[in-house]
């Protein structure tokens, strides 16, 4: 299959396209994880020592016994409470990996980048749709271990398009999550493990694989 | 003006090993069967244009057992490198020519 003399366009559409079609989603920068794990942590932290008073609101017990507002009240803090962890780690991943890939010269959104996400998204909006279900159903004491199971089901997908790792950081948070379920009043706990501990351990491994 | 086709580089003359490089350039290392793949070629023809580039010192060849499958993995050098980015530099200089 000779080629250049011929059509040196072609052979670069060809090139082109070969690469798009094989890059791996090497983008996600090691920091990524671990500032994210460094939030989740601090959201966990705030979480413990402020809005459950160092432990002294019982996570599932009272919560469910009590029917209104200082109830009510926690929930919404700890619900806010995850929501600004996830932003912040959102935002956080994002700009590293995208630091990450200029200095690479490389692109950041490319269609590795979206299909990433794509399929990242599917189990994590449904994860994120059946916690909320149960917090309205009052099963707070499972939320912890949904997230987790779910969070590692969305990693275990992308791992298909991306580096190896991902796909094991995904297992580890599934198996976090059932312990969590199993050990229901820990669900902090686990939780802190599985999006704050195990992201910092991710992203230190990425970082010196990949980027040093 | 230097001629741009004298940098065009003869072992990249088939189209499969411009493949080959293409994805070489843009991720650290691939294996045989993610080549084979991206490429969708034989066996047979993929290992032959393989070689190839090994023995011209383009790609390097990793042989190791993942457990007890063999798996075999391909890098491009330096010199491969380079030697395609000058490829690269005389094609599109061959396009804005015309």
């Amino acid at each position: 299959m000779k080629t250049n003399s011929i059509n040196p366009k072609e052979d670069l559409q060809a090139i082109r396209e070969i690469m798009e079609r094989s890059s791996k989603f090497l983008s996600l920068s090691g920091l990524s994880g671990i500032f994210a794990g460094v939030c989740a942590l601090i959201g966990a932290a705030v979480a413990y020592f402020i809005l459950l008073d160092s432990g002294h609101v019982q996570y599932d017990e009272y919560l469910r016994s009590l029917g209104d507002s200082p109830t009510n009240d926690i929930r919404l803090n700890l619900g806010i409470d995850a929501l600004l962890v996830l932003v912040t780690a959102t935002l956080g991943a994002v700009y590293f990996s995208f630091r990450k890939a200029k200095k690479a010269g490389q692109q950041f959104w490319t269609n590795s980048t979206k299909r990433l996400v794509g399929h990242l998204l599917i189990p994590l909006v449904s994860g994120g749709i059946f916690a909320i279900i149960l917090v309205f159903r009052n099963n707070i004491e499972l939320v912890a271990s949904v997230m987790l199971i779910f969070y590692g089901l969305s990693l275990v997908n992308a791992g298909k398009f991306t580096l190896g790792e991902i796909h094991y950081l995904g297992l580890t948070e599934i198996v976090l999550g059932i312990l969590a379920g199993i050990f229901i009043n820990h669900g902090l706990l686990f939780w802190a493990l599985g999006f704050g501990l195990m992201h910092i351990i991710y992203g230190i491994v990425m970082y010196y694989r990949y980027e040093r | 003006m230097k001629n741009p086709i004298s940098n065009l580089q003869k072992v990249f003359e088939s189209r499969i090993r411009l493949g080959i490089m293409s994805a070489l350039m843009v991720n650290d290392t691939l294996d045989f069967n993610a080549l084979k793949d991206l490429l969708e070629l034989t066996d047979g023809n993929l290992a032959s244009h393989l070689k190839a580039l090994e023995q011209q010192a383009i790609i390097v060849v990793f042989k190791q057992f993942v457990g007890r499958k063999p798996s075999t993995t391909y890098r491009a050098t330096d010199l491969g490198k380079n030697l395609f980015r000058l490829h690269l530099a005389a094609l599109e200089e061959l396009i804005g020519n015309q």
